[in-house]
């Protein structure tokens, strides 16, 4: 608790003298980026890139691949699946994502809870998130500026999807530096925090029927999206 | 109609014990209620509205309803002392009343301004006032006392109430509603399938974007939102331990990193 209010609160009057030559650097990546032929910019590319830099290239990428998907838009979701664990699964740190959302009872959990509560949190989140994908058509991604409360290993990037018609949705994306380039860990969509609020459901189920409570509610859940999705 | 009174919601043996919804018990009640309404009304309907009227025609009555909520806008932005966005939202009535025909079109959002929805209980937030327990009106979804009570003057901003034989007013408001739900068509199947309990995930995620809105975008962080596993103890036993493809085969990444953070800045120093 401490550890997060210092590292937010102190962080806050730090590093934000750059952030102009930042949103300059950006911009000149974007360009960059944007005459680059999308199949070059494999993941491997994004490993060094500033967090905007990464999170801009992946949307306009997956957007991209969306607009011109036949196949996604005619409703095929397997390719959707396909799509989010080619281009978006290589960024995002599941096993953090997890252990935030589960909370004090990660501690107390054995290895192969852990396992088996990542595996199944991230087939949730995996599925609906290609299920709120499919419905995108013609969307664009265009990054807003960051509230400034960014450390060097630890930063929020903003952003916005702008429907072709509409009020733009606010996605925001949270982000840590690990060893293989910058890595998402948590999503705001229109103001919620993803993993707060799983954290406040797990931990509900927790205190009620356990960390095997939750496995099970999840596994549950889980099968169920995925007859649904097969019956649909 | 019985049906949808005999609605009963199975609630949790702790129900009320979170601090931001102590009424729990009634709301899980009333949750069930609207969502009974919803399933057998109001969803079948803006799913005939959507199927049966073009996208561009819906589009632009989605518009006009919001073109007539800038009043509210205007009124609430002023009273949270935001002069920019009042006149803003004076611009964007003006035009899209004028050029963009009675508001079916949203011209104003090329000439810089944005729609920027507001109500009287973020006009409560910004002056301080907590949102206080977690309510669920009937039909109206998820609100807080406070918000519940922003109702009241939003009622009176809105130019829908001045509408002279009150039988027309029901008209626009049935309108509305039908409008509002047939743009949430998407949002409402993303929470039932995102949602281990969707009674908690839509009261969780609409106390989280109302604090949001109230601090525009920017909320100060939560206190509590600690990594309970930081120095992954049990890293490597997990990375050797797994079956089926994992997420990552670094188990805590996190951990990893921590030692080579460049010289940090005392304030960002883990421990104080």
């Amino acid at each position: 608790m401490e550890n997060s209010l210092s590292r937010f609160g102190g962080s806050r009057m730090w590093p934000r003298a750059g952030r102009g030559r930042a949103i300059a650097a950006i911009l000149t990546a974007a360009l960059a980026w944007g005459t680059a032929s999308a199949a070059v910019a494999a993941p491997e590319a994004a490993t060094n890139a500033a967090p905007d830099t990464m999170i801009l290239n992946v949307s306009t990428e997956v957007l991209e691949a969306l607009r011109s998907d036949k196949a996604i838009q005619a409703g095929d979701f397997d390719r959707v699946q396909k799509l989010v664990n080619e281009r978006i699964l290589p960024h995002v740190d599941f096993d953090k994502m997890t252990r935030l959302a589960v909370g004090r009872a990660w501690r107390g959990a054995t290895t192969e809870q852990r396992r088996t509560l990542t595996e199944q949190f991230r087939m949730l989140l995996m599925r609906t998130y290609s299920g709120a994908l499919s419905k995108v058509t013609d969307h664009k991604v265009r990054l807003r500026p960051s509230p400034g409360q960014d450390s060097a290993d630890d930063v929020v990037v903003r952003t916005q999807i702008v429907p072709s018609q509409g009020d733009p949705i606010g996605l925001d994306y949270r982000l840590e530096k690990t060893a293989d380039g910058w890595k998402i860990y948590d999503l705001n969509i229109l103001g919620v925090w993803l993993v707060q609020n799983y954290k406040s459901e797990f931990g509900e189920t927790i205190s009620q029927s356990g960390v095997d409570g939750l496995i099970k509610v999840l596994t549950d859940k889980n099968q169920k999206l995925a007859s649904s999705a097969k019956s649909s | 109609m019985l049906a949808l009174l005999g609605a009963c919601a199975s609630v949790p043996p702790n129900a009320g014990n979170n601090p931001a919804d102590p009424f729990e018990r009634v709301n899980r009640q009333v949750y069930a209620f609207n969502d009974t309404f919803d399933r057998a009304v109001a969803k079948p309907v803006a799913k005939g509205y959507t199927y049966v009227v073009p996208k561009p025609v819906r589009e632009c009555v989605g518009n006009v309803f919001a073109n007539i909520g800038e009043v509210g806008n205007i009124i609430n932005a002023a009273l949270q002392g935001k002069p920019g966005a009042a006149a803003c939202d004076v611009g964007r009535l003006v035009v899209n009343t004028t050029v963009g025909i009675a508001g079916c079109f949203d011209v104003a959002k090329y000439l810089g301004c944005e729609r920027n929805r507001q109500d009287f209980g973020l006009t409560m937030g910004k002056w301080g006032l907590s949102p206080g327990p977690y309510v669920v009106l009937p039909f109206l979804g998820p609100s807080s006392v406070r918000d519940a009570l922003g109702e009241i003057p939003d009622y009176f901003t809105d130019p829908v109430s001045y509408i002279k034989p009150v039988k027309d007013s029901y008209f626009v408001y049935t309108g509305r509603f039908i409008d509002r739900r047939a743009q949430l068509l998407d949002v409402s199947n993303l929470v039932e399938d995102a949602a281990l309990d969707p009674y908690q995930f839509v009261r969780d995620g609409y106390l989280q974007r109302r604090r949001s809105r109230v601090y525009d975008g920017n909320p100060p962080p939560l206190p509590d939102e600690e990594d309970p596993d930081s120095p992954a103890p049990d890293a490597s036993s997990a990375g050797g331990a797994v079956r089926s493809p994992a997420p990552s085969p670094e188990a805590a990444p996190a951990a990893g990193v921590q030692p080579q953070e460049p010289p940090a800045p005392p304030g960002a120093a883990p421990a104080r």
